[in-house]
C-alpha cells in the first residue's frame, strides 16, 4: 500500500477523472434536451372560480361516470364544505372521490369562493417520473392516466405530486393501488368529450379546448374584466404547465383559497433530474474506477508476491 | 310519452310565445316552463310577467342586446350599441342545448366575435342569468327553490330514496 507514491496516485485518478467528466459531459446534455414541454395539442380545462356556486354537482357527475363507491353523504348534502380533516385542512380526494369542492371564506369578501379539486394534469406530471413501474401515461389528449394492473401500491406518487392529488385505496387490505382522477380519459376524453363534471356542471364553470386555445381566452377573459379577475392563470406556468387551468377574483388571491403559490415553474423532475442523472454513472464508473485504484495500488504487491514464487 | 307530449306542449308555447315577441314591446301574460335541459331536475315555472316588473321593462337585465333595450355592459356596448331586436330574444336561440357538441364546440371556438367565445351554454346560461340576480337581490337560490328535483336526480345526488345510510361520521344531511 505504502508503494503506491503520489505521482502514480495522479496518473492514474488523472485518466479515471478523464472518463468521468467525459460522461457527465453527455449526461448533461441529454439533461438539457429533456424538457418536455407537453403534447401540442393537448386539451384541457379552464375553471373560473368566480363562478363556482360550490353544488357538488361536478362531485356527484364524477362519482357516477368513474363508478365509484356511494357516497357518505348525499351530494346535495352541503355541510361537507365545513368538513375539516387532519391538520385543520379542507377535504382532499380520495379512493371514493376524484374531486371535492371546497368552501373559503375570504376576509373581505361578501361571498364565499368555492374551489373544485382534482388532478391537474401537469405537462410533466411529477407522479409519472416518479413511478419506477412507469404505471403513469401522460397521454397526447392531456390526460394522465395510470395503469392499475402494473401499479404496485408504493405511494411514491403521491409525494412526488405537488397538489397532493393521488389517494390510496386503503380500504382494499389484498392489493391497495393509487386512485385518481384521469380526466375521463377512458370513457370520454378520448373520444373528444370533456371529462364529466365539466359537462355537468350548472354554472359552465370549467371551459374545455386545447390547451393553447385556453390560455389565450383566460388571458383574454382577465383582459375584458381587469376588475374582476387577478392576472394570474394558475397552472399555465406552475410546475411546468398544467392542463387544468384556474382564474380567481381579485379579491380572493390564490394563496388564500388553497393553492399553492411557491411551487416554481419548474416540472418537479427538474429538481431531481441531475441526481438521478449521476445514478447510471455511479453505477457503471465506480466499480471500474475503484477496481483500477485498487489494483493500481496492489500492482507493487502482487509483483513482490509473483517474484517471491517464481 | 309524457316527455313528447312536453315538448309539443312547450313548441305551442314557443309559436305562441313568436308573435307577441315580434311586436315591439314585452311579451304579456307569459308563465313558460323552461323545461329543455330538465333531467336531473324538473323544468322551471318561469313567470316573465312578474320578471318584467320586477325589472322595471329593462328587458337587458336579462336578454343583453336581442330584446331591442339597449345593453349597458361595456363589452356588449361595443358592437351592440344600437342593435335591433333579435327575431327570437329566447335563450335557447342563442344559447346552445348541447354546448359540448362536438360541432358546437368548434362553432364556439372559431367566432370571430370577441366576446362569444366562451358563449354558456342554455343550462349555464339559465343559472348564471338567474342566480346573479337572485343573490343581489334575495331571491331564492337553493336548487330546489326553482326546480323540484326527478327520481333520475335522486339517484345521481344520492339523495332522497337513493340516500347512503346515515353513518355516524354521515349525520346532517339535508339542503343548504
Amino acid at each position: 500500500m505504502k508503494r503506491l507514491n503520489r505521482r502514480s496516485f495522479l496518473k492514474g485518478g488523472l485518466a479515471s477523472g478523464v472518463t468521468a467528466a467525459a460522461v457527465t459531459g453527455s449526461v448533461g446534455k441529454a439533461d438539457a434536451a429533456g424538457d418536455f414541454g407537453g403534447y401540442p395539442d393537448s386539451m384541457g380545462v379552464l375553471v373560473d372560480l368566480t363562478k363556482c356556486i360550490g353544488c357538488r354537482t361536478c362531485e356527484a357527475a364524477c362519482n357516477k361516470e368513474q363508478n365509484l363507491p356511494a357516497p357518505d353523504k348525499p351530494f346535495t348534502d352541503m355541510s361537507v364544505h365545513d368538513e375539516v380533516r387532519h391538520g385543520g385542512l379542507p377535504r382532499r380526494t380520495s379512493e371514493k372521490a376524484y374531486t371535492v369542492v371546497n368552501k373559503y371564506e375570504v376576509e373581505g369578501r361578501e361571498h364565499p369562493l368555492f374551489r373544485k379539486v382534482q388532478c391537474n394534469h401537469c405537462q410533466e406530471p411529477g407522479c409519472l417520473t416518479s413511478c419506477f413501474v412507469n404505471a403513469y401515461t401522460k397521454t397526447p389528449e392531456g390526460a394522465v392516466i395510470y395503469d392499475p394492473k402494473v401499479c404496485v401500491g408504493c405511494r411514491t406518487c403521491m409525494i412526488a405530486c405537488p397538489f397532493y392529488i393521488p389517494a390510496y385505496s386503503y380500504s382494499s387490505p389484498i392489493n391497495p393501488v393509487v386512485k385518481k382522477c384521469i380526466m375521463c380519459y377512458d370513457t370520454r376524453l378520448k373520444f373528444g368529450r370533456p371529462p364529466a363534471c365539466v359537462e355537468a356542471c350548472p354554472q359552465q364553470v370549467m371551459t374545455f379546448g386545447k390547451r393553447k386555445d385556453l390560455i389565450d381566452l383566460a388571458h383574454k377573459t382577465i383582459k375584458s374584466r381587469p376588475s374582476l379577475y387577478l392576472d394570474h392563470v394558475y397552472g399555465e406556468k406552475e410546475v411546468g404547465g398544467t392542463s387544468w387551468m384556474y382564474l380567481t377574483s381579485q379579491d380572493a388571491p390564490f394563496g388564500e383559497i388553497g393553492f399553492d403559490t411557491h411551487l416554481g415553474k419548474q416540472p418537479i423532475i427538474n429538481y431531481v433530474k441531475e441526481f438521478l442523472a449521476i445514478v447510471p454513472m455511479v453505477l457503471t464508473i465506480w466499480p471500474a474506477l475503484f477496481t483500477g485504484f485498487h489494483l493500481l495500488a496492489t500492482r507493487k504487491e502482487a509483483k513482490k508476491n509473483d517474484e517471491s514464487v517464481s | 310519452m309524457g316527455i313528447k307530449k312536453r315538448k309539443l306542449l312547450g313548441l305551442a308555447l314557443m309559436a305562441a310565445m313568436v308573435s307577441p315577441w315580434s311586436l315591439p314591446g314585452p311579451a304579456t301574460a307569459e308563465v313558460f316552463e323552461l323545461d329543455s335541459v330538465k333531467n336531473l331536475y324538473e323544468g322551471v315555472s318561469f313567470d316573465h310577467d312578474m320578471h318584467i316588473e320586477i325589472t322595471g321593462e329593462d328587458c337587458t337585465a336579462c336578454h343583453h342586446h336581442t330584446a331591442g333595450t339597449a345593453p349597458v355592459d361595456p363589452l356588449c356596448v361595443t358592437c351592440h350599441a344600437n342593435s335591433p331586436e333579435a327575431d327570437d330574444p329566447s335563450c335557447k336561440s342563442c344559447h346552445a342545448k348541447d354546448v359540448f357538441d362536438a360541432d358546437n364546440m368548434k362553432k364556439n371556438w372559431d367566432t370571430p366575435l370577441l366576446h362569444h367565445r366562451n358563449k354558456p351554454g342554455l343550462k349555464a346560461a339559465y343559472h348564471r342569468n338567474c342566480l346573479g340576480c337572485h343573490e343581489e337581490i334575495g331571491a331564492p337560490t337553493g336548487c330546489t327553490d326553482c326546480h323540484a328535483m326527478t327520481e333520475v336526480g335522486e339517484k345521481f345526488y344520492n339523495t332522497g330514496k337513493y340516500a347512503p345510510e346515515p353513518t355516524a361520521a354521515g349525520q346532517g344531511g339535508g339542503h343548504h
